[in-house]
């Protein structure tokens, strides 16, 4: 039987993420076998920092009754002794019946794929794809809105931001408008901006934040990270334009909902936390039901 | 007068080969780049003869590659169709055509180009071939999505 990988949101038609996120509600709901995958290892390959990932994967695998195995930092395991990734794969597919991976290669979780003797979920390869926080990212819209024909503003670092240009890919074939903001020099791709009209998508771009904020149901944040910056100065400036305050959203829809992949640093103000509008830390333990359906679908 | 200057020519530019593959109606100035996406590199033990902007009647002008004693694959000619989508290729044996045929764009190309996005794991010490699908719009690089839309001579390895 072919295995099946969950290496990227462009692998699902629209039909299967429906399938998905529909059994994905049924486990939040609480209806489910708790010793569904009772008997089954998943181990965690994280070969870069993660919290919510790693924790929700981890979680919805105790939930169905089973159990993870993980190899620590990078530093303690056998990478760190110039092991290829084909070859810790080949191990490791020994010792569990499924894989999650995070990886800074881009392409490392479909290479992953090729050499594993069990299905590989990719949990982030460098700045390419990330389809479970695609996924969760839906399901969290979903709670609040039906997907189809939305506004959607992505906004920060849309260059090199994973979780924006896989949640675009995905909003496409809901037929979603997409509203970009972005510092110079962190746009969206030019090649995604393209396959993304191919497809038909509407992409307006966006000079600053209160020109797109009535016009819009979600906002979607992500951070810009202080590396992409020269110096700290221009850093600060640039996050202080892009900023979600108490008093940008006076003129915002009143189904607007406000996500973050987290962690967010200086994007959002705390302030906005208690608003009705924000939903990003419902969109983290969205993580679990999610990766709950993910986890039953390659190991059942 | 005439048509012995054109005798003269051809002499010295399509010369006869006994035995081999004669890579004929290449885009005039894509010879050197034919040879190195068909991997004959320097070290090669066959006889290798290029002509380059060779004129031609319906393509102004041509590039010819010929290679003695050896009969390329359908597999490794496909490849040329990527830079030269015009090219005909002719087996020779004992000085006569035995097969002509033209090159067809393979769907998926792999070990040929180089993913020109530093970040891809294909650029990395792994055990693997760089691997392309051939889209309308370019390659696309099957490990990280990366496309390559232009100047593909300047990413074959």
């Amino acid at each position: 039987m072919e295995l099946r990988h969950l290496i990227s949101i462009g692998d699902f038609d629209r039909h299967e993420i429906d399938k998905l996120l529909d059994h994905a509600r049924q486990l939040d709901q609480g209806t489910y076998d708790k010793n569904a995958l009772y008997g089954k290892i998943l181990a965690t390959l994280f070969f870069e920092p993660s919290t919510r990932t790693r924790m929700s994967f981890e979680s919805a695998m105790a939930r169905l009754g089973g159990t993870s195995l993980s190899v620590g930092s990078v530093e303690a395991c056998s990478i760190a002794k110039g092991e290829t990734l084909a070859d810790t794969i080949r191990v490791v597919s020994g010792y569990a019946d499924a894989i999650v991976i995070r990886h800074p290669k881009e392409g490392a979780a479909r290479l992953a794929a090729e050499f594993s003797t069990v299905p590989v979920i990719n949990a982030g390869d460098g700045a390419g794809q990330h389809p479970s926080q695609t996924l969760l990212d839906l399901y969290t819209i979903q709670q609040s809105m039906p997907l189809d024909k939305i506004d959607v503003a992505l906004i920060g670092d849309l260059r090199y931001g994973r979780t924006a240009h896989s949640l675009a890919s995905a909003l496409s074939l809901y037929h979603a408008r997409l509203h970009t903001i972005s510092p110079k020099g962190l746009e969206l791709p030019a090649t995604l901006a393209a396959e993304l009209s191919d497809k038909g998508m509407q992409i307006v771009e966006h000079d600053d934040l209160e020109g797109v904020i009535s016009e819009v149901d979600v906002l979607y944040v992500t951070r810009i990270q202080r590396e992409r910056f020269p110096d700290s100065a221009s850093y600060f400036n640039v996050t202080s334009s892009y900023r979600i305050t108490p008093e940008l959203l006076c003129g915002a829809r009143n189904h607007l909902i406000i996500l973050h992949p987290l962690p967010r640093v200086d994007e959002i103000d705390p302030r906005v936390d208690k608003l009705p509008y924000a939903r990003y830390f419902e969109q983290s333990r969205n993580g679990v039901p999610v990766r709950m359906a993910m986890l039953m679908r390659v190991m059942q | 007068m005439k048509k012995n200057e054109t005798n003269e020519n051809e002499g010295l530019l399509v010369r006869r080969i006994k035995n081999g593959t004669v890579i004929d109606h290449i885009d005039g100035g894509e010879a050197l780049n034919v040879v190195k996406i068909l991997g004959i590199t320097g070290t090669t033990q066959e006889a290798l003869s290029i002509a380059t902007n060779v004129p031609s009647r319906n393509m102004g002008c041509k590039d010819i590659v010929k290679l003695t004693n050896r009969e390329l694959s359908k597999e490794e000619v496909d490849r040329i169709a990527l830079i030269s989508p015009r090219a005909t290729i002719n087996i020779i044996r004992n000085f006569k055509v035995c097969e002509k045929k033209g090159v067809e764009i393979p769907t998926l190309i792999e070990g040929i180009v180089r993913c020109p996005n530093p970040g891809c794991i294909s650029n990395t010490n792994e055990p693997i071939r760089s691997k392309f699908n051939v889209l309308p719009k370019g390659l696309h690089c099957y490990y990280c999505d990366w496309v390559i839309s232009k100047d593909l001579t300047s990413h074959i390895i």
